[in-house]
């Protein structure tokens, strides 16, 4: 097996005075979705925004394709090609959404210079970026604001997506349509480090799972052997299939 | 060994180290004997100037050091408490009567606009709270300059003072002069005992839990806006007294003996330099920095003489731009002794 | 600024959805002051007069103030020292227009505006150059303490103040127009002064090229989008550290620039003229909106039209009227005219 492109070993993570991540270890394969699971509170949110540099890591390594990202500004860890989309989004209200798509392009410094066959991709995935193209994102209604999210971080193909809940406050209908767009980012082997607290939508798309608890991984393996073991479910999660989504 | 008598009058809030404890000795001794020991009225000027601004700054110290407001309408206040007496000795005439009219209709002004402005904008970031007070302050000071039928406009008003208190009069080989003086010395050191008593008591504490986490005393059940608008009042209506007794000192009052931005500076010099929410900072502070204000010319001159002749050095070293020197120290004060000249005597002390 | 760039959108999509309506309500507030002033001061000329008057001092603010609130919406400092670069370039202005004595005197236009303009380019330059080192110095170890900035900054002003003092001296330095831009320009009866015509181009220019950097650029755009959500384009991979000191120095230079026009709208300059303006300042940014250039400039305008229409029909309130203006605002918008969300 082919060494992982994300690796977390012993990460600690303090914020203020609190002590969220008690030594995470973490792998992320290439070109497989990797769910991260977890109870509220477990340290997922703290998890990726580590890796992204935003909350220094006190302690641990975390390496991407073999270097080191701990302690490197947070730009720097964007260009070495890993993408972001927060649980908030972070889609800018008072921009257009092509404003939006075009901050998330680095390669392009007019709207004229995205790629074309990406964009349409794009549109084909979310129809609606198209139709509110030059809307103020702020409008938008929470559905299609996280389309946007998604939207940013695949305007220009990144080595790895960091994505945390998706699918929180999200109708039904339009957690299918994040679950399909999903599903064709991971057919184009995207490397995908997903949290998402919807088991539904993690079983349908996770390759790999880890497990939090306590500012830990206190389980990781294939996503088949946990779906099928209900008393694992329990155990690690406090849920079973069906509940939650 | 403190005694306990010193102790409580102290509020429990001691020195904590030899050298402040001796400089305060000192400065309080100097300052109580002033004009027994001082010959000139110049001297005694400088003096009576140390005890004002030491009450002045006391109170801005509770204001920004003790609570983490930043003001600039301070001045207001002290030319609201000037002006009072100013205005009531003029119209009034002169007497205990009408500085005390001045004195109660100060504080009382003070005591609305300070409210006023306290619930309007310490509901809104501090930056904006700065920004607002320095417009009023601003127009404040147009106001007093353009009232001039009432306030004398740009040439201020001149009044006599209570017959205790005028130089003419003389009792037990002392004038009036005298008098006021120790007047103005009395004040000072109760009014400061006092405020030392404020910022030890369980007030005080929740003050500086706001000044660190707002969100937090909030959380805890303290209405931060409440505390806040009371530290604001508080330290406006200990300004409006400090700026009577300036008034009462100097039979004068004008616009830029009180309420010129200089001064505003002077006294945020002041607090940084001396220490910032210790109190005591502002005892030493004000005392170095009306001594450096009239005595650090003479020695830039002396210092000027040396260095004659070379260009950049004799421009910069003259005596009329001892502000930028105070200027650079300050700079320095804010990065380096972020708790000032007694937070550096506290810490040499306890090691 | 909120309004958007705009390329075609893509062909063949659902119709796309028109772009959001734009506030038109400050505008008319202004259009609304003009309006009142027309009748309170009653003859027109005098009117006309007032208002370029206003327009003028307010661009001339605008140009001041439009660094500063960017500066303070991008990365959350305020500089309360930002006065100092307005006396900088004022007294720069002193000694261009002096050393360059042959073109001020001359009765062309064209010579004079060399001139003028020489001062201008001047000003900015070292008034830029003066700020990058101030970010440096001053600024950059207090970046998230506010209380040490406010301090700080003040601080700097203060030292830079006595430095121009030991450079100029102490004493104020009269800065009289040159030859043919002396004087007033007559519209029917209306006189309005050339000088005042000579600031509201320029604060037009600014104003234009600033907006056209600003919604048609990617660097403009980086610039509003890290006004909103800093940490969410450092993600996106951007250096925003880099960015700030580009938007510091831009708005040094700029307060530069608009101390040139004021020394030159005062016809004389003295050290304190920075926390002079200071005041003004911070008001009209408030009024507009922390970190809105729109709302900066609507704010302006308005502070300046006010100003000289108060200031003709009762000279006393003149100050209040800013501050009354400013409550008003306040009480209507509490974030100000524009203002700009996530903050």
């Amino acid at each position: 097996m082919s060494a992982p492109l994300l690796q977390l070993r012993g990460v600690h993570t303090h914020i203020g005075a609190y002590h969220i991540l008690h030594g995470v270890d973490l792998d992320v394969p290439e070109g497989e979705v990797t769910m991260l699971l977890g109870r509220n509170g477990a340290g997922k949110t703290t998890t990726l925004r580590t890796i992204m540099g935003l909350w220094p890591a006190s302690q641990g390594s975390v390496s991407f394709r073999g270097e080191g990202l701990a302690g490197l500004p947070v730009p720097d860890v964007a260009q070495r090609g890993i993408a972001y989309v927060p649980e908030n989004m972070g889609i800018f209200t008072d921009l257009t959404v092509q404003e939006n798509m075009l901050l998330a392009a680095r390669g392009a410094r007019h709207a004229a210079q995205i790629d074309r066959a990406r964009l349409d991709w794009i549109f084909g995935l979310f129809p609606a970026l198209q139709k509110f193209w030059l809307y103020p994102a702020g409008k938008l209604s929470g559905g299609q604001k996280q389309m946007l999210a998604v939207a940013r971080a695949i305007v220009e193909p990144r080595a790895l997506l960091l994505i945390d809940e998706p699918s929180k406050g999200l109708a039904p209908s339009i957690i299918q349509n994040l679950i399909r767009a999903f599903g064709e980012l991971k057919r184009q082997r995207s490397t995908i480090l997903l949290v998402e607290q919807n088991f539904l939508m993690a079983r349908a798309l996770g390759d790999r799972v880890a497990v939090m608890d306590h500012g830990r991984v206190v389980h990781s393996g294939p996503m088949s052997e946990l779906a099928a073991d209900e008393a694992m479910q329990q155990r690690l999660l406090g849920l079973s299939l069906g509940v939650h989504q | 060994m403190p005694n306990r008598l010193l102790e409580r009058t102290l509020s429990h809030d001691l020195p904590r180290s030899r050298w402040l404890a001796l400089l305060l000795v000192a400065i309080f001794v100097a300052l109580a004997l002033a004009p027994v020991m001082l010959p000139g009225s110049k001297a005694l000027g400088v003096a009576a100037k140390m005890l004002v601004f030491i009450l002045l700054v006391a109170s801005y110290d509770l204001l920004l050091g003790y609570t983490g407001i930043v003001s600039f309408a301070h001045t207001m206040f002290f030319g609201i408490g000037a002006y009072g007496v100013a205005i009531a000795s003029t119209r009034l005439g002169a007497g205990w009567a009408s500085v005390g009219i001045g004195v109660a209709l100060a504080l009382a002004a003070s005591l609305v606009l300070s409210l006023v402005i306290g619930l309007f904008s310490l509901r809104v970031k501090a930056i904006f709270f700065a920004m607002i007070t320095l417009a009023v302050a601003a127009a404040f000071q147009t106001l007093a300059s353009q009232l001039s039928d009432f306030t004398g406009g740009e040439d201020g008003l001149t009044f006599r003072n209570p017959e205790w208190l005028s130089p003419a009069f003389e009792a037990f080989g002392f004038d009036g002069r005298h008098f006021s003086y120790w007047l103005l010395f009395v004040v000072v050191t109760l009014v400061f005992l006092a405020l030392l008593r404020m910022v030890n008591s369980p007030f005080g504490r929740v003050l500086q839990a706001i000044r660190e986490n707002d969100f937090r005393a909030e959380a805890l059940g303290y209405r931060v806006v409440v505390y806040r608008t009371l530290s604001n009042v508080v330290a406006a209506l200990v300004a409006t007294l400090a700026g009577a007794l300036l008034a009462l000192w100097l039979r004068y009052t004008g616009p830029d003996t009180t309420l010129s931005f200089e001064i505003m500076l002077d006294i945020l010099l002041i607090v940084v330099i001396g220490g910032m929410g210790t109190l005591y900072g502002a005892v030493i502070g004000s005392v170095l920095f009306v001594l450096a204000q009239n005595y650090l010319q003479d020695l830039l001159r002396l210092a000027a003489g040396a260095v004659e002749g070379v260009p950049v050095l004799a421009a910069v070293l003259t005596p009329d731009r001892w502000l930028l020197w105070l200027g650079v120290l300050f700079v320095l004060s804010v990065y380096h002794f972020p708790t000032g000249i007694v937070g550096r005597l506290r810490a040499w002390s306890s090691r | 600024m909120t309004t958007p760039a705009s390329t075609a959108a893509p062909a063949a999509a659902p119709a796309p959805v028109p772009k959001a309506r734009f506030d038109w309500i400050p505008l008319a507030l202004l259009g609304g002051l003009m309006a009142i002033g027309l009748p309170a001061i009653g003859s027109p000329s005098t009117w006309l007069a007032l208002t370029v008057a206003g327009l003028a001092m307010g661009l001339i603010v605008f140009i001041i103030a439009s660094g500063l609130t960017l500066v303070f919406g991008l990365m959350d400092v305020l500089n309360f020292g930002h006065g100092v670069f307005i006396a900088l370039g004022a007294y720069i202005a002193t000694t261009v227009l002096a050393a360059m004595s042959g073109f001020t005197a001359s009765p062309l236009l064209g010579m004079n505006l060399v001139a003028v303009f020489a001062a201008m380019v001047a000003a900015m330059t070292l008034a830029g150059a003066v700020g990058w080192a101030f970010e440096r110095v001053i600024v950059r170890p207090v970046y998230g303490l506010h209380l040490k900035q406010i301090l700080i900054t003040m601080g700097g002003m203060i030292v830079g103040e006595e430095i121009i003092k030991v450079i100029w001296g102490p004493l104020q330095i009269a800065l009289p127009p040159p030859e043919a831009l002396r004087g007033s320009v007559f519209i029917g009866d209306a006189a309005i002064e050339k000088l005042r015509l000579l600031a509201v181009v320029v604060g037009l220019a600014v104003f234009a090229a600033m907006g056209w950097v600003l919604a048609r650029t990617k660097v403009g755009l980086l610039v509003r989008a890290g006004v909103q959500d800093r940490e969410m384009v450092e993600a996106l991979g951007y250096r925003v550290r880099r960015l700030f000191v580009g938007v510091f120095v831009t708005g040094s230079a700029l307060a530069g620039l608009g101390g040139v026009l004021w020394g030159l709208y005062q016809q004389s300059v003295t050290p304190q003229i920075g926390a002079q303006v200071n005041v003004l300042i911070f008001i009209v940014i408030i009024i507009g909106g922390l970190g809105s250039t729109l709302g900066c400039f609507v704010g302006a305008l308005l502070v300046g039209v006010l100003a000289n229409y108060t200031g003709f029909l009762a000279p006393k309130v003149a100050l209040f009227s800013t501050i009354g203006l400013m409550v008003a605002i306040l009480l209507w918008r509490p974030r100000g005219l524009y203002p700009v969300t996530n903050r």
